[in-house]
């Protein structure tokens, strides 16, 4: 079935698809509406969940960790100050191999006060253990829960994983949804049962004191089990294209990278106004095109390695954390180590300034001048007022 | 006196489900009180633990020393993390466990109170426990809000001032007020009183909470073959009453009278060997003022 709905609405529908048996909440902006259905969902009994309503997003991760040990399908989602308020227990959350799903509706961090999108809020937490699908439009946040649960379930991963959602430009963006039927929903993900949770018959201690003389261990089947991670996305990518007829290309959708000279790294939905611009300027006989990283965690190495062929390769971030350059474009530019390809950073849509078309018309031509006349700067703030932010 | 007293019955479960060799120092109360609990509760049960000497006590992986299930997480979310336990007890069908959230003091008056307070507001069906020592003792011994006035911790050095000059805070009165549906203090030197009053809390459906006395010899300064006398002091002295409360109403589970003088617990325990007799004595008329405000509360709920 077909309907106009928000991101926040699909999210809150993926959850009742899933048939998740613990929902814990706390609101914030711009997540809260993913809440509110979803207490809609139970009190019309749609959905047979115990609905939790907890005093932080701390205590509602905390919660599900609780409920997960059981063996109890999961779900909670968040934003902002609320997904940094839970970085604690995000660790826990992975270190204890429990494959919670959390749609994030992606947001700033104050202070000062910014309710708007970015991404600062998902990438301050790339290194907690949890895996990051990023979006571009209303139907993939749906199709993302779903196939999230899947790969997160799975028991060679066993790791929770994240489901970024743009905030405000599609959390609260009405947009045309294929609902799929519960029957095929059930038949693509299987009931949850994991290998290793309470069990009154066989008491065990479950994510004790760990010595030093174990903890490398432990570390390290996470790290592989995260790289294992990468196949079983492909695999329930190319199994969900089987069943609902629609798939998303893996960890990368690759969009005319072929034979471009110059191709954009992107996430979220600024990719959609990328790939529109790459088409236009194609028109006009410009080589270009577009990587959008649907996977940030695990990293996808090898498929952003393969752009190397290619002359330039500009990586936009929706964040910026301080380091040299941006968070995805250090990672990017780390991949594409020992290849020919320049590597730019452009930063922009910070604080829910839009992206528009003709940011993406300036970076794509600043790419090709590059890719002409060599890196002229590391990293570029595109849109900011008075034109100044590089160096 | 208990029925099985009288008849000169034993009082306490023979059923043991604590393993020895858990890693506790010497003469410290928590296993005791653990093992009370256990052998009140019986083996439907599930633990959940924060940071603390409770996470270190039952054993180091793959080593363990408990017969039920035990859950471990972060130090702020005890009560967080039973909600969800029971939550999805409940969904599995498994509504006969009892979900036990089981913390030391600053695990709960401090950081653990606002997860504490939304599992009691949620109406969770959950015994939560707090096992007091009166100080952050896993870290080595520093004040929180639950140790007591002129007591010596590492961040109150004892001076020419008394350390630390407020009482504790009065946490089962907050969760009374927060709407458990039962609540006690209890002391391991009275473990028949101690399973009485988990009997009680198991039968009751709802948020319970339960103050455990847990001397620790260390922190507190004494030899550890003191435990139980000092424990015995802290409740005959008036230090530690014994009370529950049920229904609205206040009760002492072990009579008020025939007090010891304070002095008698204070000078057994190192953590208060620099006070001075002007300062026992503001001690023990602290104490007097408490019981006055409980005995108050008793009595308001017998009228």
């Amino acid at each position: 079935m077909i309907d106009a709905i928000t991101a926040n609405h699909a999210a809150a529908l993926a959850a009742k698809l899933a048939r998740v048996e613990v929902a814990a909440v706390y609101p914030i902006t711009p997540q809260t509406t993913i809440s509110e259905k979803l207490a809609e969902m139970v009190s019309r009994g749609e959905l047979n969940a115990r609905f939790l309503l907890m005093e932080s997003e701390h205590s509602a991760m905390s919660a599900l960790i609780g409920a997960s040990y059981v063996g109890a399908r999961t779900f909670t989602a968040t934003s902002s100050h609320g997904l940094a308020l839970m970085h604690e227990v995000l660790m826990w959350a992975s270190g204890v191999r429990r494959p919670i799903v959390m749609p994030v509706a992606a947001r700033t961090i104050g202070g000062p006060w910014n309710i708007w999108g970015e991404h600062m809020d998902v990438i301050a937490e790339r290194d907690v253990g949890w895996m990051q699908f990023f979006c571009e439009n209303n139907q993939e946040v749906l199709d993302t829960v779903l196939m999230a649960y899947r790969v997160a379930e799975d028991p060679s991963v066993m790791l929770p994983a994240m489901v970024v959602v743009d905030g405000f430009i599609l959390t609260h963006t009405v947009d045309a949804v294929d609902i799929p039927d519960q029957r095929l929903v059930d038949e693509y993900l299987p009931r949850f049962d994991p290998p290793v949770k309470l069990d009154m018959e066989r008491p065990a201690r479950l994510g004790g004191l760990i010595m030093p003389d174990w903890w490398m261990e432990f570390r390290y089947r996470i790290a592989a089990d995260m790289e294992g991670a990468k196949e079983r996305i492909k695999q329930a990518d190319k199994e969900f294209s089987r069943i609902f007829g629609r798939g998303y290309g893996g960890l990368v959708e690759e969009y005319g990278t072929e034979d471009a000279d110059a191709v954009l790294v992107v996430a979220g939905s600024a990719a959609g106004t990328a790939k529109e611009v790459a088409d236009r300027l194609r028109e006009e006989g410009a080589r270009v095109g577009v990587a959008r990283i649907r996977v940030f965690r695990p990293f996808p190495s090898e498929e952003i390695s393969r752009l190397g062929s290619r002359k330039m390769v500009g990586v936009f971030d929706r964040s910026y954390t301080f380091g040299d350059g941006g968070a995805m474009f250090n990672e990017v530019r780390s991949a594409l180590h020992g290849t020919d390809s320049i590597v730019k950073n452009y930063i922009g849509g910070l604080g829910g300034r839009d992206v528009t078309a003709a940011h993406m018309e300036w970076i794509f031509r600043d790419m090709l001048e590059v890719a002409e006349r060599g890196l002229d700067r590391k990293v570029e703030w595109v849109g900011l007022k008075d034109g100044s932010g590089r160096w | 006196m208990s029925d099985g007293e009288r008849k000169g019955r034993f009082t306490i479960p023979h059923e043991e489900l604590m393993y020895p060799g858990h890693s506790a120092c010497p003469g410290c109360g928590e296993p005791i009180a653990m093992r009370m609990l256990l052998k009140a509760l019986g083996p439907r049960t599930v633990i959940n633990i924060p940071a603390g000497c409770c996470a270190v006590i039952p054993g180091v992986w793959p080593r363990y020393s408990l017969r039920v299930p035990m859950i471990d997480h972060a130090f702020e979310c005890t009560g967080a993390t039973s909600s969800g336990i029971r939550a999805a007890l409940d969904v599995k069908g498994l509504d006969d466990v009892t979900v036990v959230g089981w913390a030391g003091d600053g695990g709960t008056v401090d950081i653990g109170l606002q997860s504490l307070s939304g599992a009691v507001d949620r109406g969770t069906d959950f015994l939560y426990v707090m096992y007091d020592n009166e100080a952050y003792m896993n870290t080595g011994v520093q004040c929180s809000g639950a140790t007591p006035c002129g007591a010596w911790t590492t961040t109150t050095p004892a001076g020419k001032e008394m350390a630390c000059r407020r009482g504790k805070k009065r946490i089962l009165e907050m969760m009374v007020e927060n709407g458990i549906v039962y609540g006690a203090t209890a002391n391991i030197a009275y473990p028949e009183d101690l399973i009485e009053r988990v009997r009680t809390a198991k039968s009751i459906r709802g948020p319970k909470f339960l103050h455990i006395l847990s001397p620790c010899p260390s922190g507190w300064r004494m030899d550890p073959s003191k435990t139980i006398e000092a424990a015995s002091l802290a409740t005959r002295t008036g230090m530690f009453p014994l009370y529950e409360y049920r229904d609205g109403q206040y009760r002492f589970t072990k009579e008020i009278k025939n007090l010891k003088p304070v002095e008698h617990y204070l000078r057994l325990q190192g953590r208060f060997k620099h006070l001075t007799p002007a300062q026992v004595a503001e001690i023990q008329d602290l104490i007097v003022g408490e019981l006055e405000v409980l005995k108050a509360k008793v009595e308001a709920g017998r009228k």
